[in-house]
């Protein structure tokens, strides 16, 4: 690097130093006391039982042997992991369909893009009532359009499957956008060269799309995969809002039931063990994604 | 948007039955694009559409695709009842004062670790972009305990000082200082400029474009957020916008045209916001893509 070869005065470079210190210090200063010291106090708080206003009382590993025999626990566990594996590639492939269609200057292009990425600047709790109020099964304007075409109607908020289908759907809408940006622009770093030269080896358009434009996205692609893995396991506002995690905990994820444990219930140990087990599962999905990426193209960095 | 160059493939080359497949595949994509384009603009315009309907020809399922007649009862109800214009201006300080401090503090950190030396370099910055991953859960009841025990709950320092320190606002300025070459603050320093002075006349005039990109977004966020000041804010007359909705779900369970004219009040800022400037959002999302 350039920075450390350069040289200086003892002096010089103790003023250096101190400026960069002095420029840090506000953030680090933030970073400890509301990012590290959380994060060991939570590994604390997850072992303390703090039901209701009353002391802490000391259980060890006791929430945590809890969890293992807590159903809803486990729905969450299934659901969050289920819904990164279902949102996340549905969310890159359609993300990478729109940016292909648009890529070239096709009429309205800048007004579709546009619109494409709306839903990504708005609220998740607008996005979410919007939805909420959309997917209503009785008098729900989606309902109405399925049955005008002779479907449905559909019951989204009663049956465990079809609300989780809402959820997912409203995640895409407000997701797609920003895969679609990503995608946009990893297509405009391909060389147009390379397409020339495709073209005149004699490879049509299924070939060049495998050679030349999918080889050309993998570094968008690996940071959308693990960016939309670190969001979906955070997900919180758009099922608090559509579903609530219901019915029953069918829409369940450990974001919101962690949430729900530590502040509706008032079990913040609890919540705090549900807390760690996400952020333990989301380590482990990450670096599984990570030795993945790396052994696909271990060029790349 | 962004001005691009084309990726299409040169038709003139191919021959004539090719060059019509090629056109009908098009007009076939461009169909379902546009189709897609009016799916997704579909919600937000149901949104307008019902903030201007009426509670009962709705629950009576009496209802087109074009509002029969404009009613602004659904706006009335929400100013009327609930302190609106109070979440809006919680809303509006808390996303303007945090864009302040938040952007300030990140741009200076970013250049620090991109341009300057010290001990601890390294280490710092792995250990700030690490928090990348962390998610909100697994923070939220410790955060609150130290905002609690700091006074903070109901204020807005609550919810600002807290989430201030932005891995991402320092990460995407540390890459925009990588991108600048060392001989202009080498020159500004063997000219005896001080470490000050080089980052306020040199760096920070330079530093626009970056200073754009980190101020809309962190106003998104912040405008947008909900898990955080939901659980500082406790009183509804420090609620925000998002929290502020919450709170009418709850009360107008079924008041379908309030709660939509109130999001529809939420998201305007934030979507004029976006139609206005645009070119700074795509630039902000490709760049972070890319790196």
């Amino acid at each position: 690097m350039a920075v450390t070869q350069r040289k200086g005065k003892p002096a010089a470079l103790r003023r250096e130093a101190l400026t960069a210190y002095l420029l840090i210090s506000p953030n680090l200063i933030v970073f400890g006391v509301f990012m590290l010291l959380p994060l060991i106090l939570t590994f604390v708080i997850s072992a303390q039982e703090t039901s209701g206003l009353g002391p802490a009382e000391w259980v060890g590993l006791g929430n945590y042997t809890e969890l293992i025999s807590d159903g809803v626990f486990w729905r969450s566990l299934i659901n969050t992991v289920g819904y990164a594996a279902v949102t996340v590639p549905l969310g890159l492939a359609l993300g990478l369909a729109v940016a292909m269609l648009l890529n070239n200057a096709v009429w309205l292009r800048d007004v579709m893009r546009t619109i494409y990425y709306l839903p990504v600047v708005i609220s998740g709790v607008a996005a979410g009532l919007i939805a909420q109020w959309m997917f209503n099964e009785n008098i729900g304007v989606v309902n109405e359009l399925l049955g005008l075409v002779g479907l449905g109607p559909v019951s989204w908020q009663s049956s465990p499957a079809w609300a989780m289908t809402s959820v997912v759907l409203l995640t895409l809408w407000v997701g797609v956008g920003f895969n679609m940006v990503v995608y946009l622009a990893a297509l405009q770093g391909i060389p147009r060269e390379y397409y020339d030269a495709s073209a005149v080896d004699g490879a049509n358009s299924v070939q060049q799309f495998r050679h030349v434009t999918l080889p050309g996205l993998g570094t968008a692609t690996v940071f959308l995969a693990i960016y939309g893995v670190i969001l979906s396991f955070q997900a919180f506002d758009l099922i608090y809002i559509l579903t609530g995690g219901g019915p029953g905990s069918a829409t369940e994820v450990l974001g919101t039931y962690a949430y729900e444990q530590a502040f509706s219930a008032r079990e913040r140990g609890y919540g705090s063990a549900i807390g760690v087990v996400l952020y333990l599962l989301l380590i482990v999905v990450l670096s599984v994604q990570f030795w993945i990426s790396r052994r696909r193209d271990p060029e790349e960095g | 948007m962004v001005a691009v160059p084309e990726n299409r493939p040169d038709l003139s080359r191919r021959p004539a039955k090719t060059r019509r497949a090629v056109r009908v595949g098009r007009l076939a994509g461009w169909l379902l694009v546009a189709g897609g384009a009016l799916l997704m603009a579909f919600p937000l315009y149901w949104m307008l559409v019902t903030s201007v309907s009426t509670t009962a020809d709705l629950k009576a399922g009496d209802y087109g695709l074009f509002p029969r007649e404009i009613v602004w009862a659904g706006f009335s109800r929400v100013f009327e009842q609930l302190p609106f214009f109070q979440w809006f201006l919680n809303s509006v300080i808390i996303a303007v004062v945090a864009v302040a401090l938040t952007v300030t503090i990140n741009v200076v950190c970013g250049y620090a670790f991109a341009k300057l030396r010290f001990p601890g370099r390294r280490v710092l910055f792995v250990l700030i972009v690490s928090t990348l991953i962390i998610p909100v859960q697994v923070l939220m009841v410790p955060q609150f305990e130290i905002v609690a025990e700091l006074g903070w709950v109901d204020t807005y320092w609550g919810v600002i000082i807290p989430r201030s320190a932005e891995a991402f606002g320092i990460f995407f300025a540390y890459q925009f200082f990588k991108g600048i070459p060392d001989e202009l603050i080498e020159a500004a320093r063997l000219d005896g400029a001080g470490e000050l002075t080089i980052v306020r006349s040199i760096v920070l005039p330079l530093s626009m474009p970056l200073i754009a990109v980190l101020v809309i977004f962190t106003f998104m966020w912040r405008w947008n957020e909900f898990a955080w000041p939901l659980i500082v804010l406790k009183d509804s007359d420090a609620y925000t916008l998002p929290v502020g909705l919450l709170f009418l779900q709850g009360q107008y369970t079924t008041d379908y045209p309030a709660l939509m004219a109130g999001s529809l009040l939420s998201v305007l800022p934030m979507l004029a916001i976006f139609v206005i400037f645009q070119r700074f959002f795509v630039e902000g999302v490709a760049r972070s893509g890319l790196k």
